[in-house]
């Protein structure tokens, strides 16, 4: 048995050591929002924190979570994340969305870590995550907006 | 509860709806498909043809009104668009106003989300069923009032007039709301002047938004139900043909949760030699799919690749008798014998994926010997006929229940991955949820065939451009998904792909012009063809707009003046049903809009160069008229896109902020196809299965965007698919400009 926080809350898992984190996050806690994409950790819709720092859940496995703390979507509850949420709908940044969990959840990662980024910085960070609806430019004004609104631009 | 609708004599509603939205929407669109059959397609797929305002909307006691939508949600925001077509003829509160996807049902008809048609097929009948409701609730309003109905008017939810108000509620609540209307009544419906609109070109919040930008969106992958089991397949070396000979499971009997493997048998034939792995849970299904040794006798294509598809392509466009014309003005025989110069050129294009980043899944339950399918689809009336005949049953006991899509781009359009899910959830009888891996996903999908174009121009001793032979060959989605939508020749003898030729019956003005489709039945035998974003247009238009290019680079014409110069707007290039109004004159000042606005005809420096391409849309019938302008800078052969200038007509724009986004996506959908992305099919499978090797473009490789509508009051036509289709040949035509080599195939990979 493999325990580790999600969302702040203890949880604990009895899937073997090697199971991907998203199926565990998904199919045992229920938590939807984070998505399965590409399985290969190269489209980023499946991202989640651990510990703060973005992951790719699908080829994270569960042994390396042990006692960690996971953050998805549902638990981005940081003044960064709530302003990203709103961001996100005042830009009509999603189509049909199934990327954003990830695209929102590597966001808030960045503004944690550079409060102000550059346009160039955004991209380089963003880069990783596959917009198949190619909303890019939408999730990159976002991302700006919160940055401004962060007053250290 | 009361409800506005109630009592409704259907009958009546029957005319109205063959005459006006149905018919409108079916018969106009389709090349080749006349309105009987239209309409006998109808009947076939629900039966109720009956219009009124209860299948679109409903209005409850408390004056909420709910529309109905029976297009899929998969990124387009439809429900948006279509609830403010019907909100603004009715009157209603916008606050008040929400929307609800339904299930497959049969009343209400033929349900499919593509081709761009959901507001150009909609418009008038969504139109027609808010003012009917307008014209009820204030006729029912003048009664409670004792008032004369014309001294009424409607806005934002409530009747005003004579000096008295009354909300929609207390009129649905009090009112006598039952009422019928004739065909003639249905048909003189009054519709609100351009003027007039509140929410009809407005600025407006999409109402799928908030859910997608917190992680409560639901999309098919997240549904579940109790004692549901997973099941991964394993897919056959080729598309057709292949049979199961063994499936040895002894290495995956040790994977914990693995229970066991079904080999599907499926009499509908869309899918051969597949094997089920079925488990607890879905990462034990893979790891067990990944232990299962499953033995073929395999089909006749195993040894396919893209380059025989390519040649076969090639020998067709060659061989002057093959195909079915689609387009014959003129004497082209005779305008090509006659010239005294000619100009040839062959134009490929290559297998593209769907890639939608929700890969194709379905969760299907027998209960009460009906099907239930949970997953996201676009063409509901297509694939139940496919799932009924596979499964030997009713098309009344299918019913398919919606979700959010994790991406449409016409993958969707087919739901063939339920078939499998269906037949095992049948067989252990108990809920079961197919995914599919992302490399499956791939394997089985219906990918964008590969494609040959051949052009032939004539002109005369003078340089005049007298004709335009043009052979297109490719596998022909249509032919194996939906053949009752194939065209028939101009000339009657044989049938066509119109989705796979749309774009080649272009806007300009030629003296003799003659297409012929040819179906490339090498591709058509190896894999599925499918609809792919834009479809036809997609490809064609990469060849139709280089091939201009070439034309006027021999003319020594700039590009733009000289496509000017063929549309004019003459004759048949006129247009002539409300959608077509202006004809090539509308296209022409697109052309001329994004000319100016890109500064057409500066200098640039060395090694950068502008391109330009048009567009008319996915049909000829229902024309988006599209001008793009491309800046590529060519570095060490490597193609750097520094801007797109692209400027759109669409008629009317419902939903400004939600048509700029699909035109934001498709026009970097068409740059990613050009440039980034692309496969091939090796050994009768697609090569490229995953992002390791499969690379859409990422936001790093975004250029700056300048897209502009123009203002316009005519009918409103599609935008989903319209603004990807000029892009590529604008980068092919820009990059002839940088380097003086024309580029051929798509995707663009310039020689060394």
């Amino acid at each position: 048995m493999i325990e580790f926080e999600l969302n702040g809350t203890r949880v604990s898992s009895d899937a073997p050591e090697d199971t991907p984190l998203l199926w565990v996050i998904r199919d045992e806690q229920k938590l939807k929002g984070t998505k399965f994409g590409c399985g290969i950790g190269q489209c980023g819709a499946c991202t989640v924190q651990l510990n703060g720092a973005p992951i790719r859940s699908c080829s994270t496995p569960l042994s390396a979570v042990a006692n960690a703390g996971i953050t998805t979507i549902e638990g981005l509850d940081s003044a960064q994340g709530e302003a990203l949420k709103v961001a996100w709908v005042d830009a009509q940044v999603p189509q049909c969305g199934y990327c954003q969990s990830g695209q929102i959840v590597t966001a808030e990662a960045l503004l944690k870590l550079n409060p102000a980024p550059s346009d160039q910085e955004i991209t380089d960070f963003m880069t990783g995550n596959l917009c198949r609806c190619m909303s890019y430019t939408r999730i990159h004004s976002a991302i700006k907006s919160v940055a401004r609104e962060g007053g250290e631009s | 509860m009361k409800r506005l609708g109630d009592g409704i004599n259907r009958r009546n509603f029957l005319a109205g709806s063959i005459s006006t939205g149905l018919f409108m929407g079916l018969g106009a669109v389709l090349p080749g498909y006349s309105a009987e059959a239209a309409m006998e397609d109808i009947g076939t797929v629900g039966a109720s043809r009956s219009f009124s305002p209860t299948i679109w909307f409903e209005i409850d006691e408390s004056g909420k009104v709910q529309v109905n939508i029976t297009k899929a949600e998969m990124g387009q925001h439809v429900g948006t668009a279509l609830a403010r077509i019907v909100a603004d003829e009715l009157g209603a509160d916008w606050t008040n106003v929400s929307i609800n996807h339904v299930d497959s049902d049969p009343k209400w008809g033929l349900m499919v989300t593509g081709g761009s048609w959901s507001v150009v097929t909609s418009f008038e009948m969504l139109s027609k069923a808010g003012a009917a409701g307008r014209t009820v609730l204030v006729d029912a309003a003048a009664a409670l009032m004792s008032v004369d109905a014309s001294e009424l008017s409607v806005k934002n939810g409530m009747v005003s007039g004579a000096g008295k108000t009354m909300t929609f509620a207390e009129i649905v609540t009090r009112g006598d709301i039952s009422r019928s209307f004739s065909e003639d009544e249905l048909a003189a419906m009054p519709i609100k002047s351009a003027k007039a609109r509140d929410f009809i070109g407005k600025p407006a919040m999409a109402l799928d938004v908030p859910a997608k930008s917190d992680g409560n969106a639901e999309y098919g992958l997240d549904v579940e139900l109790p004692g549901m089991v997973y099941a991964h397949p394993i897919v056959a070396p080729t598309r057709y043909g292949s049979t199961i000979t063994a499936i040895d499971d002894s290495a995956a009997k040790s994977v914990p949760g693995y229970q066991q493997t079904l080999k599907i048998t499926d009499p509908s034939g869309y899918v051969e030699g597949m094997a089920l792995v079925i488990a607890d849970n879905f990462p034990a299904a893979i790891k067990a799919s990944n232990a299962v040794n499953v033995k073929w006798s395999a089909g006749a294509t195993t040894a396919v690749s893209e380059a025989d598809i390519l040649a076969e392509g090639k020998s067709l466009v060659d061989d002057p008798g093959s195909g079915t014309l689609f387009v014959d003005t003129g004497d082209t025989a005779n305008a090509m014998q006659a010239a005294q110069d000619t100009l040839s050129a062959t134009y490929r294009t290559g297998t593209v994926l769907h890639f939608t980043l929700e890969p194709q899944n379905a969760l299907v339950e027998f209960r009460d010997g009906q099907c239930h399918v949970h997953a996201g689809n676009q063409w509901q009336s297509l694939i139940i006929p496919s799932l009924a005949k596979s499964l030997g049953m009713e098309e009344t006991d299918i019913i398919l229940h919606t979700y959010y899509l994790g991406g449409g781009f016409g993958r969707r359009l087919f739901g063939d991955q339920m078939i499998p899910a269906a037949h095992a959830a049948r067989q252990l009888g108990k809920p079961v949820k197919l995914v599919m891996t992302r490399p499956v996903d791939s394997l089985f999908d219906c990918v964008r065939s590969p494609s040959v174009a051949r052009f032939d121009a004539a002109f005369s001793e003078t340089g005049t451009l007298e004709a335009i032979e043009h052979a297109a060959a490719a596998g022909w989605p249509t032919q194996s998904m939906a053949p009752g939508f194939l065209g028939e020749g101009v000339d009657g003898n044989g049938k066509f792909d119109g989705f796979s030729i749309n774009g080649a019956d272009h806007w300009y003005s030629l003296a003799n012009h003659r297409v012929r489709a040819i179906n490339n039945t090498l591709a058509q035998k190896t894999f599925l063809p499918g609809w792919l974003r834009a479809v036809g247009p997609g490809w064609i238009a990469w060849g139709v707009e280089c091939f201009m290019d070439e034309i006027a680079a021999k003319l020594d014409k700039d590009p733009i003046e000289y496509r000017l110069s063929l549309l004019d707007g003459e004759g048949r290039q006129a247009g002539s049903s409300p959608m077509q109004v202006g004809g090539a004159k509308r296209l022409a000042e697109v052309l001329k809009d994004v000319r100016d606005r890109s500064g057409w005809g500066r200098t640039m420096p060395a090694g950068e160069a502008l391109g330009v391409a048009v567009a008319h849309g996915q049909e000829r019938a229902m024309p988006t008229w599209s001008a793009c302008v491309v800046h590529v800078a060519v570095e060490d052969n490597n193609v750097k896109v520094k801007k797109i200038w692209q400027t759109l007509d669409c008629g009317t724009v419902v939903h400004p902020d939600g048509a700029l986004a699909q035109a934001e996506g498709a026009t970097l959908w068409g740059l990613s196809i050009a440039l980034h992305e692309g496969t091939e099919i090796e050994k009768g499978q697609v090569k490229d299965r995953n992002l390791d090797s499969y690379t859409p473009l990422r936001m790093a490789d975004v250029p700056e965007l300048d897209i502009a509508f123009m203002d316009s009051e005519e009918f409103p036509t599609g935008l989903g698919e319209p603004p990807l289709i000029a892009i590529a040949p604008a980068i092919g035509n820009a990059l002839f400009a940088a380097t003086g080599q024309r580029v051929r195939d798509l995707p663009i990979r310039l020689k060394t």
